[in-house]
């Protein structure tokens, strides 16, 4: 059994070892202080030209990435938090993503930018956020959430293979996570999609990185009150590809989407939209349901963070609720 | 740079023939930005054209010294840029027409092209944007080791975005082969510098990172070449960036064809002077001086450029617009299914 934090530098001693064309750049990469167990030693064994610890300009530092890429490089730009790597949005969402079309397929751009979810530990608003929905509007664009330690090593090696644009989302909360890691296979990360990681008849879970892995710990909750559900963890939410959820909810008649970022134009509400366009109202034992951050920043006071994040307890409570046919959620 | 920069520029010893294909590349790019204007004008071309007419001189300077193998990024006003490269002519009318024959594939429209055959690898009009992206490039002509640079053209506008400052540093701090060519033409979009930063040159910014520089007449190409060349071989033999202040003035406004000239900001004695100080006639009078060139050399190399422009023109309106399935087919390298 391996860490979803080991299965990251798994990822990324492949991706070194086998492609000369792949480097990595970011803050913190010499530190175990930033990028927790991911990236340890990575350095040493491949030499700090391949692994560089860069200035504190997260903007230069993507755009230098962006460049490298346009010239027959895979870089993967690393961002210890997704808060500070908001300053470098424009190379992302302006550039990078837009570069192949605006310049008639002429180029593609085969850069990934890594960003890290680090929030709880009463660190606030500006150490928490996870912004994956804003992302995942941007066409041109591949937004990918691991949320096991196979899918943290085997994504990892689809994005930096892939010549799209890549945003691959890790968070620290799932690093101790463990999970089997069979011999690695390169996959193509355009034939990657949700994957429907748990089967049952009842409610259909929904979620993405840590949320899917609430959906998975609430599910196997679930089982001994009789309650059995289907789990789709989203794994790309963009492009999404909602067949499988619609074919879910099709056969459970219920939706309960869990997302670890706020509501509005959110990733929930996109799994909520996708079902009511794909799954006929006939169909529905229930009104679709999800669970999102409150609409407010991270707070620091340890009373109110433990009522900000979405926990186990909340999914398996939402989803008896959901299923008890007499309760106010039911059609 | 001392005097009023009117007269004829100086021209290096020696043979000075080969100054007629930098004369004539500078034409070119007169005559194709009138053209654009014109048809700006007649409401020919919708999309945004920011002209260069006026500041020639950096963009063939720079483009003198270019090997297949390096990699340059422009920003929205790069016409100049692309075909100082020796870009084709009928590729960028087709560009800024949306025509399926544009050096973009009719994607990109004036502010975004792309001419890598030529090393042109993007241009576009976020202000700065190209900056870390030519670093970028660079870092990879680094590591490649075959002695290949990295040019990164911008205004005198883009150094007052962070991100110009942030690659500055990161460029002297890992010796990356990349000429930062600043064209200070004294405007961002409608504001002077002088109602912008505290002081005129922006030489003072590379003085601080460390990186190498030197303000030049940007209305003489022969200094301009001079500058691009040093710093070019320098960074090719692993001695770091390069920083180059190129001083000139855009003619028109900036965006559009028009002079803008009422705006409000002091601009109408300048133009009136810079324009004394045209690149073109500049080199044009030194060459007949030289004996180089005829005294109606200069009209009959305008002549001809002007018919190949218009020629270049016809054919673009010819040309056909992209396929409606373009829209979605190069949004991904392997098509996502709607």
């Amino acid at each position: 059994m391996t860490g979803y934090g080991q299965a990251i530098r798994d990822g990324f001693e492949h991706l070194l070892q086998t492609n000369p064309e792949v480097f990595v750049i970011g803050q913190g990469l010499w530190s175990p202080w930033y990028v927790g167990n991911t990236m340890t030693n990575l350095d040493v064994q491949f030499g700090r030209e391949r692994v560089i610890d860069s200035p504190v300009s997260e903007m230069a530092t993507t755009g230098v990435g962006l460049g490298a890429a346009l010239c027959g490089y895979r870089p993967v730009v690393i961002h210890p938090r997704v808060d500070f790597f908001l300053l470098a949005v424009d190379q992302l969402v302006t550039q990078a993503a837009k570069w192949r079309h605006m310049f008639g397929g002429q180029v593609s751009v085969p850069l990934t930018v890594r960003a890290i979810i680090n929030r709880g530990g009463e660190q606030g608003a500006q150490h928490s956020q996870s912004l994956h929905s804003w992302f995942a509007h941007i066409p041109g664009l591949r937004v990918v959430m691991p949320a096991t330690a196979a899918d943290a090593r085997d994504l990892l090696v689809s994005s930096v293979l892939s010549d799209d644009p890549v945003l691959y989302v890790d968070d620290r909360w799932l690093y101790e996570v463990e999970g089997e890691l069979p011999s690695i296979v390169e996959r193509p990360l355009a034939k990657e999609g949700p994957r429907l990681v748990r089967r049952g008849d009842d409610v259909t879970l929904v979620g993405a990185g840590y949320s899917a892995h609430l959906c998975r710990e609430a599910a196997e909750r679930l089982v001994s009150a009789g309650i059995n559900c289907d789990v789709v963890d989203l794994r790309i939410v963009n492009p999404l590809d909602a067949t499988i959820i619609a074919a879910s909810v099709s056969r459970t008649g219920r939706l309960l989407a869990v997302d670890g970022d706020w509501s509005t134009c959110g990733l929930a509400g996109e799994v909520l939209a996708c079902v009511a366009e794909r799954v006929d109202g006939s169909a529905m034992r229930a009104k679709p349901v999800r669970i999102t951050l409150p609409a407010a920043p991270a707070p620091t006071s340890g009373p109110l963070e433990r009522a900000y994040y979405t926990t186990v307890d909340d999914v398996v409570a939402q989803v008896r609720r959901l299923v008890d046919r007499g309760g106010a959620d039911t059609l | 740079m001392a005097g009023s920069c009117h007269e004829p520029i100086a021209l290096p010893d020696g043979d000075t023939a080969w100054l007629l294909d930098v004369l004539r590349r500078m034409v070119t790019i007169r005559a194709a930005e009138e053209k654009i204007g014109d048809m700006v004008a007649a409401g020919r071309i919708r999309c945004p054209c920011h002209l260069a007419i006026g500041q020639e001189a950096p963009a063939v300077g720079v483009a003198l010294h270019i090997r297949p193998g390096d990699r340059l990024f422009g920003a929205h006003r790069s016409h100049a840029h692309f075909l100082a490269l020796g870009g084709s002519v009928h590729g960028l009318m087709a560009e800024v027409l949306g025509k399926d024959t544009g050096v973009s594939r009719g994607m990109g429209g004036s502010m975004h092209l792309i001419d890598r055959a030529r090393g042109l690898y993007g241009t576009v009009p976020i202000v700065g944007a190209t900056i870390p992206i030519a670093a970028g490039a660079a870092l990879a002509a680094k590591m490649d080791g075959k002695g290949a640079v990295a040019v990164s053209y911008f205004g005198d506008g883009a150094t007052e975005e962070g991100v110009f400052h942030e690659t500055m540093n990161l460029a002297a701090t890992h010796k990356l082969p990349i000429l930062f060519c600043c064209e200070h033409n004294f405007f961002a979009s409608h504001l002077h510098v002088s109602l912008r930063q505290p002081a005129m040159s922006v030489a003072r910014f590379a003085e601080a990172h460390q990186v190498p520089w030197v303000r030049v007449d940007g209305n003489d190409v022969v200094a301009m070449a001079n500058a691009a060349g040093e710093a070019i071989a320098t960074m090719r033999a692993g001695g770091g960036p390069r920083f180059i202040e190129a001083v000139t003035y855009r003619w028109r406004g900036h965006v559009g064809p028009r002079e803008d000239d009422d705006v409000g900001v002091r601009r109408k004695d300048d133009l009136h002077l810079w324009k004394l100080r045209d690149p073109v006639r500049r080199l044009g009078d030194a060459l007949v001086a030289a004996g180089t060139l005829s005294p109606d050399g200069l009209p009959a190399m305008v002549a001809q450029a002007t018919e190949e422009v218009e020629a270049a023109w016809q054919q673009a309106d010819r040309d056909p617009f992209p396929a409606a399935g373009e829209l979605l087919a190069r949004v991904y390298t392997e098509e996502v299914p709607q």
